[in-house]
């Protein structure tokens, strides 16, 4: 077991920023945390990465309470605060340096050198970190966080503010790097949830509302099966339909029916219907529920 | 604590901070002592570094919250005191790596001073006519006063994320214990009562019993528990602010 919480509370004066959430995470894995703004994933993070020491319940990570061993703890994990925090009058080089000085590695120069590499900044190395684009500044944070090769990374939303190319570059350095250690890592972006990660944790207001596999989250949720239409002409007409729930007409010709969800595909069904009735369909697409539907059904309602 | 030590040292070096520091520092000495006709040695006519030792705290009393207010008050504001409390660091390691750096960089300003040392050591008649004592014993007094005034600026950067704010706390507090008790102490309440010992708590009594050149234990005592105490407080603050 990499990381194990129980019962986690956190108050910020009257607010209760984590009203005790429990969670475990095996070694390996990558763990999204998603939730809306305010919801305690930063709060999680913080207590996890050791910067908050003062909390009711326990947190521990390898079998390490977070409280009572901060320094062993803070060996373990490489940690990468919300908005990556840089000295941007430093050098990327020097920048680094200094923090494998923090952690007492050997050969300083060697390992700077080969997370420069793994972190594509051979090219910016003698640039000073202000002159840095967000996606090369990212890139910085990570390389703090991964000089010491931590078992267990902890990334708060790596991927705020970027570009869809940063993006996609900083999401497969993730991916690469987790190929061989735990991830937590928080972000309110649900395709990229769903393109790295294994599990999601959702919170919500201080409460754990879901913790799953992504596939498992989707079908539990999803009892419903809907289909956009578009035809050529109105069709004022009862629909009669196996399963059917609903229709809403949406303008232009254009419809969604709301079907329960069975193992039947309902679309020959449909397109019979329209032939019938001297209709011509131009469109028919199921629509697919996306982790947004997922992630504002548990918060919302 | 040494690779915070470092990183500070670099950070005045690397950047402009350090050179104005020591330029500020013995620009204004140096005019004072020797160009200005008021105060210059030459005019004085005695061999002594007298203005040297009142002139050198006046200055410090600015310069060091200066030198200090971006301590904590960057790293709160731009958010890389979470990278510090997330490594391998305690908070003591990360004071005193701060504390270290600004005593060294003050101790650089200080020490061409020796030359002054050197050049009224001519100047005397007969040659050599210097009081050695106390002028060792000042020196040691002033190392002191501004190992007490980084502390206590120290904490003023804890204490706000705006580094304007940090400078104004920092400089009115080393003003207060530097000169406030003092001042204090005369109002005329206090004559034969605790007069006496509030001008103890401020620093200029400390200050002046030991640029006597008699190093007394208890002038020893009373800096380094006034720089602790100030430690101290940044250090709670530091526990207490990371929390919220």
């Amino acid at each position: 077991m990499s990381i194990l919480v129980k019962n986690l509370e956190k108050r910020y004066g009257e607010q209760k920023a984590l009203a005790g959430i429990n969670f475990s995470i095996d070694s390996g894995e990558i763990v999204g945390l998603l939730g809306p703004n305010g919801a305690g994933k930063t709060t999680t993070m913080k207590i996890l990465s050791g910067f908050m020491d003062v909390y009711d319940g326990e947190a521990s990570i390898n079998g390490l309470d977070v409280h009572k061993s901060p320094l062993e703890i803070k060996q373990l994990i490489g940690y990468l605060p919300e908005h990556n925090p840089l000295y941007l009058d430093m050098y990327v080089r020097e920048y680094l340096t200094f923090i494998a000085s923090i952690y007492r590695l050997d050969k300083v120069k060697e390992r700077v050198s080969n997370i420069i590499d793994l972190t594509g900044l051979k090219a910016e190395q003698h640039k000073l970190i202000k002159a840095l684009s967000k996606g090369y500044r990212q890139r910085v944070g990570l390389a703090q966080a991964l000089i010491h090769d931590p078992e267990i990374l902890i990334l708060d939303e790596p991927t705020t503010g970027l570009d869809p190319n940063q993006l996609v570059e900083i999401r497969q350095l993730i991916k690469n790097i987790g190929a061989e250690k735990t991830i937590v890592f928080s972000s309110h972006i649900m395709q990229e949830v769903q393109a790295i990660c294994d599990r999601v944790i959702i919170l919500n207001r201080g409460v754990l509302v879901a913790d799953d596999k992504i596939d498992y989250l989707d079908q539990a949720l999803n009892k419903q099966r809907e289909i956009l239409l578009e035809l050529d002409k109105s069709l004022e007409v009862d629909w009669v339909l196996h399963d059917l729930q609903e229709v809403i007409p949406i303008g232009n010709h254009q419809y969604r029916l709301i079907f329960n969800k069975t193992d039947k595909d309902p679309r020959p069904e449909i397109f019979d219907f329209i032939v019938e009735r001297q209709c011509k369909l131009l469109q028919m697409v199921e629509r697919k529920s996306t982790m947004e539907d997922v992630f504002q059904k548990m918060t919302l309602g | 604590m040494w690779a915070i030590f470092v990183k500070e040292v670099n950070g005045f070096f690397s950047t402009l901070t350090g050179y104005v520091v020591v330029g500020v520092f013995l620009t204004l000495l140096g005019l004072i002592m020797w160009v200005f006709p008021d105060y210059s040695i030459l005019d004085y006519n005695y061999a002594s570094l007298d203005q040297l030792f009142t002139v050198a705290p006046i200055i410090f009393l600015f310069l060091i919250p200066a030198i200090c207010m971006r301590s904590f008050s960057e790293e709160k504001q731009s958010g890389t005191i979470e990278i510090l409390f997330t490594k391998p660091l305690t908070e003591w390691q990360i004071i005193l790596g701060k504390y270290a750096g600004a005593l060294f960089l003050v101790f650089i300003a200080i020490l061409p001073t020796v030359i002054y040392y050197y050049t009224i050591w001519h100047l005397g008649a007969p040659q050599g006519n210097i009081d050695r004592g106390e002028v060792i014993g000042s020196y040691i007094g002033l190392f002191f006063l501004a190992a007490i005034f980084i502390a206590i600026s120290l904490y003023a950067s804890v204490l706000s994320n705006n580094q304007i704010v940090a400078f104004l706390i920092g400089a009115l507090l080393c003003f207060l214990v530097y000169y406030g008790f003092y001042f204090i102490s005369t109002i005329p309440v206090f004559f034969g009562g605790v007069d006496d010992l509030l001008q103890k708590i401020g620093i200029d009594y400390h200050y002046r019993s030991i640029s006597n050149g008699a190093i007394d234990s208890r002038d020893v005592l009373y800096f380094l528990s006034a720089v602790f105490i100030f430690l101290f407080m940044t250090h709670q603050y530091l526990r207490q602010n990371r929390n919220q």
